[in-house]
């Protein structure tokens, strides 16, 4: 008792739990520490431009874009997060999802709960009831425009469940701003053959971070988002490790960059 | 004044007469909302089709095991008979062992001030005997000729020997006087099919507040649980049933994707459908009866694994979104045993039990398949095409009014017809019976769309193309 704590040496771990805290306090890293709240995209660039080393699980995400390649993403997304034997909800108003399509996700087609409404409203409550249900994955909505308070429901529900919320889109819809903790905008861009199959190569788009509410500078990994949008080209890649890759030909410029002193961020 | 007078005879008599038409439908209806409004003394109803020489209309109760809740037999017809003459019906009301007996007492025998009366049991014979022979449901022209032959009385009948009546009238009138004594048996139809478990809750002042009206519906969902635990079974459907001060019902139902018999599920279920019930001027009795059920062994979920749990968990989710979107909204894709890109795959309500899997679908985990879209368009949509001759991809192409021009393409994959299967025709004029080539193009933008030429080349004939998937 007789020193006083402003006079030893601030005790990194307990500085660290102290950050832990905040960061739970805003709502950002789920309860049960970030190793586990995350979810990873399997492309290490875009993995490490997050301020969590991935996505946290227990948030709501956007996905911005026309909706053959945003819901192309979004499976992608989803693929990655749900794991063997995860049930994920899919609330759509127009589009039809089909099945065999889903094979190249190595999503099963039996996993998914699909749901259909009408309106805006019925979109948000279905995705409500998922995200409170617990025995979910993930849950997707396809939706024109969201309230603030409506996307605010939707976070605190992610938050509390640990189910992963992901907003589709359309690119249109971009001005206002939600309480999601990250924005994607997704087109399309042309793909390139394979080597070993002539004709069209594995999807890609390019993907930008538009948002990212990363709130505290303490932490290891991040990048300051101030703002700035970044952008990748990214292919979805079947096969042994299913995930993303930031397209093979612009590797190389990365590594320009990164060899020039740069931050990691590519500018395509 | 009689059945069947003409109305200038009717006029003659009393000139101040009021005549309103016979409406037979709107009779019809009113009789049928009537017995679904008796659903509140036995789930068992019907309407009396059968009018015959007495005229008027009938309902058919069957109140076996249902008096005691209302002090007896006598007590139960006096408060139906009290009700209707509330709503302005005059009624009139019998109990008997057997319909027929109900049927003769309710409009041939002289009873008491209410209009009720309750044969005691095993003694239909003594009390139908004096009544007319028309108590036995018979057409006027049988009852015409019984008077001719003057049997006027059911007890006539009795006294004779059989074998002579059935030669002489046919079999019906001795079918008609067995089934009334008990000596034959007789099925009647109920108006809805009777559901396996009935509850029911009655309420000393009608209740119009929507939170009252939640408690009761808990009460009977507790009630219900304890029935269908003590059988081993649970709800697939639950049907709730409000009975207004002003003899209109309103009613609700629900559904689950397994049995069940969880309260707290049960009410979140009914919560949300409870809105949209209207307790009009107040609701008198409420009933819950469960028409689907299927066997359910005791549970006891806090021990079971993460898994059943998880299972159970997306079962209520189910349950709970197809209640509010309706069952057809709410689906799962299951695979077919077909070839044809828009039969692979179909929807199934998330709500019905899980289908079988066809052996396809299984083996086709295996199967390295040929790349498909993510989206399917509900029917191939008619495509303007720029392509070489006989079996190029297309260069360009114009769909929903946006020229695309093809930067790669990926071809073709030849899709044959079910030739077993009938010729249709689909909604965009694409014909089903016609081989198709199916390409992968993806444009100058990106854009990858699944596009595909019907039939074979044919010279001087210009190909049909159309646009069926888009692509991630």
């Amino acid at each position: 008792m007789s020193a006083s704590p402003l006079s030893r040496r601030p005790d990194p771990a307990l500085l660290e739990a102290l950050r832990a805290r905040i960061r739970r306090l805003e709502g950002q890293i789920p309860e049960d520490g970030e190793a586990a709240g995350v979810w990873t995209l399997g492309a290490p660039e875009v993995d490490d431009a997050l301020p969590w080393g991935g996505l946290p699980r227990a948030a709501l995400h956007e996905v911005l874009g026309p909706f053959g390649a945003a819901s192309g993403f979004c499976a992608g997304l989803l693929a990655r997060r749900a794991g063997r034997g995860e049930s994920i909800l899919w609330c759509r108003r127009r589009h039809e999802i089909y099945g065999p399509g889903l094979a190249l996700f190595g999503i099963e087609p039996a996993r998914l709960i699909l749901v259909r409404g009408r309106r805006d409203i019925d979109i948000l409550w279905a995705m409500e009831e998922g995200l409170r249900s617990r025995s979910l994955a993930a849950v997707l909505g396809e939706i024109e425009a969201i309230a603030p308070t409506a996307a605010r429901r939707l976070q605190l529900a992610a938050e509390t469940s640990g189910v992963t919320a992901l907003l589709l889109r359309p690119a249109s819809e971009a001005a206002a701003a939600t309480p999601a903790v990250t924005r994607w905008h997704v087109s399309p861009i042309p793909g390139v053959p394979r080597p070993d199959r002539p004709g069209i190569g594995f999807p890609r788009w390019r993907v930008e971070l538009a948002r990212c509410r990363s709130g505290s500078a303490g932490l290891p990994r991040i990048h300051q988002t101030s703002g700035e949008a970044r952008s990748w080209l990214v292919e979805w890649q079947d096969g042994k490790t299913r995930g993303f890759a930031v397209a093979a030909d612009l590797r190389h410029r990365l590594a320009e960059s990164a060899a020039q002193g740069g931050a990691a961020r590519i500018a395509v | 004044m009689i059945p069947g007078l003409p109305l200038a005879d009717a006029r003659a008599l009393a000139p101040t007469l009021h005549i309103i038409p016979a409406d037979p439908a709107a009779d019809a209806r009113a009789l049928a909302a009537l017995a679904d409004w008796c659903g509140r003394y036995t789930p068992w109803t019907a309407v009396d089709l059968d009018a015959g020489e007495a005229g008027g209309g009938g309902l058919w109760l069957d109140v076996s095991g249902c008096a005691h809740l209302f002090g007896g037999e006598a007590a139960l017809l006096d408060d139906l008979a009290g009700r209707l003459r509330g709503l302005g019906y005059s009624a009139r009301a019998a109990i008997a062992d057997t319909p027929g007996a109900a049927w003769a007492v309710a409009r041939f025998a002289g009873i008491g001030r209410h209009g009720t009366a309750v044969v005691p049991q095993g003694e239909q014979e003594r009390i139908i005997a004096p009544l007319p022979v028309a108590g036995l449901r018979l057409d006027t022209a049988m009852v015409e000729g019984l008077s001719r032959l003057g049997l006027r009385r059911i007890g006539d009948l009795l006294a004779l020997p059989r074998a002579p009546l059935v030669a002489r009238l046919g079999n019906v009138v001795v079918r008609r006087l067995d089934q009334a004594l008990g000596r034959a048996g007789e099925s009647l139809s109920p108006r809805r099919p009777v559901p396996a478990q009935h509850v029911r809750l009655a309420f000393v002042e009608p209740i119009s507040r929507p939170e009252d009206t939640a408690r009761a519906t808990r009460r009977l969902i507790e009630d219900m649980e304890a029935r269908l635990e003590t059988s081993g079974r649970g709800a697939r459907r639950l049907t709730l049933t409000l009975y207004r001060v002003d003899g209109t019902c309103a009613g609700t139902s629900v559904g689950t994707s397994r049995p069940v018999r969880d309260p707290d599920h049960l009410c979140r279920l009914f919560r949300e459908r409870l809105k949209g019930l209207d307790p009009g001027f107040g609701i008198e009795v409420m009933t819950l009866s469960v028409p689907t059920a299927d066997d359910l062994g005791p549970v006891q979920t806090e021990l079971g694994s993460s898994r059943t749990i998880r299972a159970e968990g997306l079962a209520r989710l189910v349950d709970r979104l197809g209640n509010r979107f309706g069952p057809g909204r709410v689906t799962r894709l299951v695979g077919q045993a077909s070839h044809i890109p828009e039969r692979v795959c179909r929807e199934v309500s998330a709500l019905a039990p899980d289908p079988p899997i066809p052996r396809e679908a299984l083996e086709g985990a295996h199967r390295p398949s040929p790349a498909r879209p993510l989206h399917l368009l509900p029917s191939p949509e008619p495509i303007d095409v720029l392509a070489p001759v006989p079996d190029h991809p297309p260069v360009m192409f114009r769909w929903r009014r946006r020229q695309h021009r093809v930067a790669r393409a990926e071809g073709p994959e030849r899709i044959g017809p079910e030739w077993w299967r009938e010729e249709r025709l689909m909604e965009s004029g694409a014909r089903e019976h016609l081989t198709r080539d199916y390409y992968r193009v993806e444009d100058r933008e990106g854009g990858r769309y699944w596009v595909y030429r019907e039939g074979f080349y044919r010279p001087g004939l210009a190909p049909r193309w159309y646009l069926h998937g888009v692509f991630p």
